[in-house]
C-alpha cells in the first residue's frame, strides 16, 4: 500500500515540472495564437543559466536567488524575442510564428553548445532538500514533496493573478476573444508583450527546477517540448486548470502505467492525447475555439491557373531541371533526387495545409508509411521495383484513410496535434514492433532496380513523378473539388448551406495528400535504400512544415520553391558546418522577419505591388502577373 | 388550406434551454412566390426559430415539412439539397475566392460535381454564374476578390449563391443588417421581383420596420417564443398586442444590430 | 517562376562548387562521418583523437609517402542524412574509404550503403552486433567491442556475484534491447539459478526517473543491470541515490566507466558499480602512455573514451591502407582481413570471420575520490576472449 502512495507522490512530483512549462505554453497560447515552438529552448536556457548562476553564487540563498534570478533573465530575453521578432509577425498567416520560434529552437541548440560546452552538466542539490523521508519504508524524495507542493501553489497564484487583477481578466477576454480586446482599446502589444514574458518565465523556472534532478545537456528543449504540448491539448489550450490536471493525469498513468507495461513511457502521451481528442476535440477543459472573424492576409491574391507564359517559364525551368545529368555529378544527382522528393512530400502537406486549411502536424506519418511499404512488398514480398512503387504508397493512403477519418473531425491546432498523435502511435509501432519493422535499426537494402539503380536514372525518376505529382495537385487546386476543399477552409457555415459535406471533402484530401506523401516516402526508400522509423518521426513532419511556410502557405505552389530552398541549404549546411542548425535557424528567422508571407507570397506581393504601380494601358503589364508557381 | 400541401409547413416547434423555452409552439406556412417576415423584439426566438428551419439547430418538438416532406431531422446541406437556399445575419462567403468563384462552388454542388478532381473549376458554368450575378447586379464585380468587398456587396453575393440551386424557398436572416438605407431598399426590391417571377417563397426576419412593412407580403410576431400575431402588414400593424411589445421594448426603429440572447 | 530558376541555378552553383575542390589528386582521403552536433559530449574528444592521429601520421612521412586527409561530415543523428553524407563523400570527394558513425541505426544505414556502392566502411563506434553478424557485409569493419563482448565482459564478472533476483533498466531502443537480450543469455547460462524480477524501458533520454526507481526498487531484486547513459544516467542515479535503490543492491552497468558518463556524475557517482569503461587515469602501459602524452601535450585535457575510438579509427584505417598499397576496396577488404596493429590498449586484430576488431575495454568498479567519480580494481579485457566461438559467428553472419 505505501509503495502505490508513494509511487502516486512520485508522479505527482514529475506532474509538477510538466505543469510549470505547460501552464507558459498555455497563456502564451491562449492570447497570443503562438504555437511557441521556442518554448522548450526557454526552458532549457533557464536550466544553463541556472546552472551557471547555482555554482558561482554559494548557500541557500546563492541557490534560489540563482533558480529565481536564471527564469527572470530567461523571461528579459523573451521579451526582447517577442519585441524584435514576433510583433512583426502577429498579422502573418497563422502558424507563420511556429517557423520563427523554430528557427529560434535552432539556435539556441546550438548556442548553448558554444557557451556551456559538450558536456552534460550536474549542478548541486537544493539547499534544504538534498535527502529524502521516511514513508512506511519508502523514500521519497524531499525535493519532490517541494514540487508537489509547488505545483498548486503557482497554479493558485496563476489562478489569483487571473481571477483578481486587471491584466488577469485581460488575459482572460484576450483568450475568448481576441478582436473583442481589441476593441476596448487596450494596448494589445504590452498584452501580448507581459503575456510572453510571464510564460517563458514559467519555462525558464520550470527549467532551472530540474538543476537537482536532471542533468543539463543541449537535447533538453526537444525532450519537453512535444510533451508539454501535449499536455497543454489534452487539458485545452489556454486553460490553467486543464494544464495542471492533464499533467497530473500524464504523470500518473505514465508511474502506474510502466508497472504493468515497462514499454508504455515511449507512446503513453500521445495514447492519452489521441483519446481524449477524440472524445472531447476541445481537451479536458477547453471550449470550442471561436472561429476568427477574419483570417489575417487571406484576402490578397486570389488564386489563378498559371497564364500560359507562365507556364512556358515553368516548363523551361523543368528541362533546365532535367538536364542536370548532363553536366553533374553523382553526388548532385543524389542531392537532386532528394530535393525532388521533398518536393513531393511538401506539395502533399502544402494541399492539405494551404487549399484545405488543414495543418498536419503529423504528415511524416504517411511519407514514413510509403517508405515502409516499399520496404515491406521489396524485402518480405520481393515485387519487382515498378510494382512497389505504385503499392507502396496505398500504405500511406490507407493509414490517411484511417487517421484522417478522426483528424478531420477536429480543427485548428486540435486536429494539428491529433495528427502529431497519429504520427506518433505509428512511429512507435515501427519503433518497437522490432520483428516487423526491425525497430530503430531498420530494414536495409532496399536498393532500386538496375534500370533505375544509377543517380541520373533515379533522378529523372524522382524529377518525373515529383513534376507529375506537382501538376496533378495543382489540377486538383482548380478542380470543382479543389474549390469546394478552399470552400471548406474558408467557410464551414457557407459550405454546409450550399450542400457540401466538409468533413468528406476534408477527408478526401487528407487520404490524397496522405497518399502523395506515401509516394515521396516510397521513393525516398529506394533512395536511400533503407527505412528507419525517422522517416515518420516529429521532426520529418516540422521540416514539412517549416518547407510550405516558407515557400508561402497562401501560395499556390510556394510548397515547391519552399522544399528546393529548405532542402538544398539543409543539406549543403550539413556537410559545411557542425553549426548547421545555428546558420539554418538564423536563416529562417531571417526569412520570417524579411519575408513574412513566405518567400513565394513576397515575390507574389512584389509582382502584384508592380502591377498596381504600373502605367495603365502598357499592354505588356496590364495582362496579370502571376508569379505564383 | 388548400389541397396540394403548403411550400413549407411549420408545427408546433419548440425548444428550450435549460429550462427557458426559447421557442414554444409556433406553427406557421408559407406558399411559394409569398413573402414572409418574422419579426420581434431581441430575444424574442427569431434566430432560434430560422435555425430550426434550416437544420442548424434541432426543435425539442414539432415539425419542419417541406413540400409535405419532414426536413425536421434533416442537416442544413440536405435541406439545402430539397431547394431551400440561405443567407446569413453576418454574411458567409469565401474570403479568399472571387465573387464569380463563390457562385460557382454553389453551382458544382448543385451539379454534384463536388468530388470531381480532375476538371477546370474557373470554367464551371461561367455562364449560370454570369447570369446570377447579372441578376444581383453584381456582375462587373465577378473578379474581386470577395474579401475586398463591401458588406452591401456581399449581401447580393450571399443572394446569388442562394439561387444557385433554383431554391423553392429562401430563408434570408436579416438581410438587410448593416446596410445603408438605399442599399435596403434595393436588395429587398430585387429580392421581392426574383421571388415572384420565379415563384420562390421567402421567409426573413429582420429589424428594420420599413422593409418589413414594404415588402413582407405577410408578417408573424414572435415574442418570448410564442407566435403572438399573424396577418397582412395592415393588420399586423394594427394589432394592439405588437404595438404593445414593440412600444414595450421602445425598440420600434432602432433596434437593428444585435439579437443576442436566442442565438 | 523567375524565383525557381535563381534557386535552382543557386543550387546548381553550390553543388559545382562542391565538386570543384575535390579534383586535388595525390593525397588519401578518409571520409569521416558522425553526429557531431546532435552527440558533442561524445564526437567533440572523438575528432580530438582522430586529429591527433592524423598529425601523427602525416609527420611519419604519410601512407606510403602520401599524405593523409580526412574529410569529415556531420550527420546530425539522422540514417538518411548519414547517406547523403556518405554519397558525398564517396561521388563527390572520392574517399578511399568511410570511416565513424557513433549511433548503431546510422553504422547500419552507411554500412549498407557501403556494401551497395561497394566501399570500404570502417565503422568506429556503433555497438550493434547485427553491424559484422546479421547484417554484416563484406565492405564493413568495426573497430569498437559490440554489445556482445561489452555484455560477456560483464558477465564475467556479475556471474560471480551471489545476487539471484536481477532487475535490468535499459533505454527502449535496440541498444537497449539488444544488451539487456545478450547478458540475460548469458547470464542464464552461467547461473541458471537466477531470476529475472523486473524490467524497465524507459523511453531513450526521456527518463522519468522517480516512478522508475520505486518500480524497480518494488519488485525488490538483489541486483540490477543497468543499460542507460548519458542523461537519463545522471537522473537515474540522482533519483536512486535518494530514494536509496542501490543501497545493498550489487548494480551492473554497460559504460558508465567512460569518462563521458562517468565525470558529469562527480559526488553523486554511486559505489562498487560493476562496470565497462576507460580509467585513463590509472592505465600504466607504454603504448597507452604514449597517447596520453601526447593527447595531453596536444590538448591540454584528458582524454575519453571517444578520443581513443577517433584515434585508434584512423591509425587502424592507416594501417590498411598501408598494407593494401591501394585505395581498391577489395584490395583494402583482402588488407585488412586478419590485419593486426598496434593500439593505446595493445595489439589488436580485426578479424577475418567477421570483420570484428579485438579491441578490448577495461572493466572494474566505480569508486569515489575527491569528489569525483573514477574506475578501480579494473583490468583491461582483451576482446579476442569474448567473441563466440567461430562456429557459431559463421551461423550468426549471412555468407557473402
Amino acid at each position: 500500500m505505501a509503495f502505490y502512495v508513494v509511487q502516486f507522490l512520485t508522479g505527482l512530483a514529475s506532474a509538477a515540472s510538466l505543469f510549470l512549462v505547460a501552464s507558459g505554453l498555455s497563456i502564451i497560447f491562449g492570447v497570443t495564437r503562438i504555437v511557441n515552438f521556442a518554448h522548450g529552448a526557454f526552458y532549457m536556457i533557464g536550466a544553463y543559466i541556472a546552472f551557471t548562476l547555482t555554482e558561482r553564487l554559494s548557500g541557500a540563498f546563492g541557490f534560489w536567488g540563482g533558480i529565481v534570478a536564471a527564469a527572470l533573465a530567461v523571461a528579459l530575453i523573451g521579451v526582447i524575442v517577442e519585441m524584435v521578432l514576433l510583433r512583426r509577425i502577429y498579422h502573418a498567416p497563422e502558424l507563420f510564428q511556429l517557423l520563427a520560434t523554430f528557427g529560434l529552437t535552432l539556435m539556441v541548440e546550438d548556442l548553448v553548445v558554444l557557451v556551456w560546452g559538450p558536456d552534460d552538466l550536474v549542478g548541486r542539490r537544493a539547499p534544504g532538500f538534498k535527502g529524502a523521508v521516511d514513508f512506511f519504508g519508502q523514500n521519497i524524495p524531499s525535493y519532490d514533496l517541494f514540487l508537489i507542493v509547488l505545483g498548486p501553489v503557482v497554479l493558485g497564484i496563476l489562478w489569483l493573478l487571473f481571477q483578481r487583477t486587471r491584466w488577469g481578466v485581460l488575459v482572460r477576454a484576450a483568450t475568448q476573444d481576441r478582436d473583442m480586446v481589441a476593441a476596448l482599446g487596450v494596448n494589445q502589444k504590452w498584452l501580448f508583450t507581459s503575456v510572453f514574458a510571464v510564460g517563458v518565465f514559467l519555462a525558464a523556472l520550470g527549467g532551472a527546477l530540474q538543476i537537482p534532478r536532471d542533468a543539463v545537456h543541449h537535447a533538453m528543449d526537444l525532450r519537453i517540448i512535444v510533451e508539454v504540448f501535449v499536455v497543454v491539448v489534452i487539458g485545452g489550450l489556454g486553460s490553467i486548470v486543464g494544464a495542471f490536471v492533464a499533467a497530473v493525469l500524464v504523470s500518473e498513468l505514465n508511474a502506474f502505467g510502466i508497472l504493468i507495461f515497462p514499454k508504455i513511457s515511449i507512446i503513453l502521451v500521445f495514447l492519452v492525447m489521441a483519446v481524449v481528442l477524440i472524445v472531447r476535440p476541445w481537451g479536458l477543459f477547453g471550449r470550442p475555439e471561436a472561429p476568427a472573424r477574419k483570417t489575417p492576409g487571406l484576402t490578397v491574391n486570389p488564386w489563378r491557373p498559371l497564364t500560359s507564359n507562365e507556364r512556358l517559364a515553368a516548363l523551361a525551368a523543368l528541362v533546365i531541371a532535367a538536364t542536370l545529368p548532363l553536366f553533374a555529378g553523382n553526388y548532385a544527382l543524389t542531392v537532386g533526387s532528394e530535393i525532388a522528393i521533398f518536393v513531393i512530400f511538401a506539395v502533399s502537406l502544402h494541399f492539405l495545409m494551404s487549399v484545405g486549411g488543414l495543418a498536419s502536424f503529423g504528415h511524416a506519418a504517411y511519407f514514413g508509411l510509403g517508405a515502409y511499404g516499399i520496404a515491406f512488398l521489396a524485402k518480405m514480398a520481393g515485387l519487382p521495383m515498378i510494382v512497389c512503387l505504385l503499392l507502396g504508397p496505398l500504405l500511406g493512403c490507407m493509414g490517411a484513410a484511417v487517421f484522417g477519418f478522426f483528424a478531420v473531425q477536429l480543427s485548428g491546432v486540435y486536429f494539428a496535434m491529433l495528427t502529431l498523435a497519429f504520427a506518433q502511435i505509428v512511429w512507435s509501432i515501427a519503433f518497437q514492433w522490432v520483428s516487423v519493422t526491425g525497430g530503430d535499426n531498420g530494414i536495409l537494402g532496399v536498393w532500386p532496380s538496375s534500370w533505375a539503380a544509377s543517380p541520373s536514372h533515379f533522378y529523372w525518376l524522382a524529377l518525373g513523378v515529383a513534376t507529375l505529382v506537382t501538376v496533378a495537385l495543382r489540377v486538383m487546386v482548380f478542380s470543382p473539388f479543389g474549390y469546394a476543399l478552399r470552400a471548406t477552409r474558408d467557410s464551414l457555415l457557407r459550405s454546409e448551406a450550399i450542400g457540401i459535406d466538409a468533413k468528406r471533402i476534408q477527408w478526401t484530401a487528407f487520404v490524397i495528400a496522405g497518399t502523395t506523401a506515401g509516394i515521396g516516402g516510397a521513393l525516398f526508400a529506394y533512395l536511400k535504400g533503407s527505412v528507419f522509423p525517422d522517416n515518420l518521426g516529429i521532426s520529418l513532419s516540422v521540416d514539412a512544415l517549416v518547407m510550405v511556410l516558407l515557400g508561402g502557405v497562401e501560395t499556390v505552389s510556394g510548397a515547391v520553391i519552399g522544399a528546393i530552398v529548405y532542402k538544398a541549404l539543409n543539406i549543403w549546411l550539413v556537410s559545411q558546418t557542425d553549426l548547421s542548425k545555428l546558420v539554418l535557424g538564423g536563416f529562417i528567422v531571417l526569412i520570417v522577419v524579411v519575408f513574412p508571407k513566405g518567400i513565394v507570397g513576397m515575390l507574389e506581393m512584389l509582382a502584384q505591388r508592380r502591377r498596381k504601380s504600373s502605367p495603365p494601358g502598357s499592354p505588356l503589364l496590364a495582362k496579370p502577373i502571376e508569379s505564383a508557381e | 388550406m388548400s389541397v396540394a400541401p403548403p411550400l413549407l409547413a411549420v408545427d408546433g416547434l419548440t425548444k428550450s434551454y435549460g429550462g427557458i423555452h426559447a421557442v414554444r409552439g409556433v406553427s406557421f406556412s408559407l406558399r411559394a412566390g409569398e413573402i414572409l417576415a418574422l419579426i420581434g423584439p431581441n430575444g424574442a426566438g427569431k434566430s432560434t426559430c430560422f435555425d430550426m428551419l434550416n437544420g442548424q439547430n434541432k426543435p425539442d418538438s414539432g415539425h419542419v415539412r417541406l413540400l409535405g416532406e419532414e426536413v425536421t431531422a434533416k442537416k442544413p446541406r440536405e435541406i439545402w439539397r430539397l431547394g431551400v437556399g440561405r443567407t446569413f445575419q453576418i454574411t458567409a462567403t469565401f474570403a479568399t475566392m472571387t465573387v464569380r468563384e463563390n457562385v460557382q462552388v454553389a453551382l458544382i454542388s448543385h451539379q454534384k460535381q463536388l468530388f470531381n478532381l480532375f476538371g477546370s473549376a474557373p470554367i464551371f458554368d461561367r455562364g449560370e454564374a454570369g447570369r446570377l450575378l447579372e441578376l444581383v447586379g453584381m456582375g462587373g464585380y465577378a473578379d474581386r476578390p470577395c474579401g475586398e468587398l463591401a458588406y452591401g456587396d456581399l449581401k447580393r453575393l450571399e443572394l446569388a449563391v442562394a439561387l444557385a440551386n433554383q431554391p423553392k424557398l429562401l430563408l434570408m436572416d436579416e438581410p438587410t443588417a448593416g446596410m445603408a438605407p438605399r442599399e435596403r431598399v434595393d436588395l429587398m426590391r430585387l429580392t421581392a421581383q426574383i421571388a415572384r417571377e420565379k415563384s420562390i417563397g421567402v421567409l426573413f426576419t429582420e429589424h428594420d420596420m420599413d422593409v418589413v412593412f414594404e415588402h413582407a407580403d405577410r408578417i408573424i410576431v414572435l415574442n418570448r417564443g410564442t407566435l403572438i400575431a399573424e396577418g397582412s402588414p395592415a393588420e399586423v400593424r394594427g394589432n394592439p398586442q405588437v404595438q404593445a411589445v414593440y412600444l414595450g421594448e421602445g425598440l420600434v426603429y432602432d433596434a437593428r444590430h444585435r439579437e443576442g440572447a436566442s442565438s | 517562376m523567375r524565383a525557381r530558376n535563381i534557386f535552382v541555378g543557386a543550387a546548381f552553383a553550390l553543388l559545382a562548387g562542391g565538386m570543384a575542390h575535390s579534383a586535388v589528386a595525390q593525397d588519401i582521403k578518409i571520409g569521416e562521418i558522425n553526429s557531431y552536433s546532435l552527440l558533442p559530449a561524445f564526437t567533440e574528444p572523438y575528432r580530438k583523437g582522430w586529429q591527433l592521429a592524423v598529425e601523427e601520421i602525416n609527420a611519419a612521412g604519410g601512407i606510403n609517402g602520401k599524405k593523409l586527409v580526412v574529410i569529415s561530415k556531420d550527420d546530425g543523428g539522422k540514417p538518411a542524412d548519414a547517406q547523403t553524407a556518405a554519397n558525398e563523400l564517396v561521388s563527390s570527394e572520392g574517399v578511399a574509404m568511410l570511416a565513424g558513425t557513433f549511433l548503431s541505426n546510422i553504422g547500419l544505414a552507411v554500412s549498407d550503403f557501403a556494401n551497395q556502392k561497394k566501399v570500404f566502411f570502417l565503422a568506429a563506434e556503433p555497438l550493434t552486433d547485427a553491424i559484422t553478424w546479421s547484417k554484416g557485409n563484406k565492405y564493413t569493419f568495426r573497430l569498437r567491442p559490440s554489445n556482445y563482448m561489452q555484455a560477456a565482459m560483464l558477465v564475467e564478472a556479475a556471474s560471480k556475484l551471489p545476487a539471484k533476483r536481477w532487475a535490468t533498466i535499459a533505454p527502449n531502443y535496440e541498444y537497449g534491447q539488444s544488451a539487456v537480450a545478450v547478458f540475460k543469455k548469458l547470464m542464464s547460462e552461467k547461473r541458471p539459478d537466477i531470476q529475472w524480477v523486473d524490467e524497465q524501458w524507459p523511453p531513450q533520454g526521456k527518463i522519468d526517473a522517480g516512478p522508475v526507481v520505486q518500480a524497480v526498487a518494488a519488485a525488490n531484486p538483489e541486483a540490477i543491470l543497468n543499460v542507460t547513459f548519458g542523461a537519463d544516467l545522471v537522473k537515474l542515479v540522482r533519483e536512486g541515490n535518494t530514494r536509496g535503490l542501490f543501497k545493498g543492491r550489487e548494480v551492473v552497468s554497460f559504460l558508465t566507466g567512460e569518462p563521458e558518463y562517468l565525470d558529469p556524475l562527480k559526488d553523486e557517482t554511486p559505489e562498487g558499480w560493476i562496470v565497462t569503461g576507460y580509467p585513463w587515469y590509472s592505465i600504466k602501459t607504454p603504448e597507452h602512455d604514449a597517447f596520453l602524452k601526447a593527447y595531453q601535450a596536444k590538448y591540454n585535457d584528458y582524454p575519453r573514451l571517444g578520443s581513443i575510438v577517433g584515434y585508434q579509427t584512423i591509425k587502424s584505417a592507416a594501417a590498411i591502407l598501408a598494407k593494401a598499397g591501394s585505395t581498391d576496396p577489395e584490395k583494402l577488404i583482402a588488407a585488412a582481413e586478419g590485419l593486426s596493429m598496434p593500439s593505446p590498449f595493445g595489439e589488436i586484430t580485426f578479424r577475418k570471420i567477421d570483420h570484428q576488431s579485438t579491441l578490448g575495454a577495461y572493466v572494474g568498479k566505480t569508486a569515489l575520490k575527491d569528489g569525483k567519480g573514477v574506475m578501480v580494481d579494473s583490468s583491461y579485457k582483451k576482446g579476442a576472449d569474448y567473441l563466440p566461438s567461430d562456429a557459431e559467428v559463421d551461423k550468426l553472419r549471412p555468407k557473402d
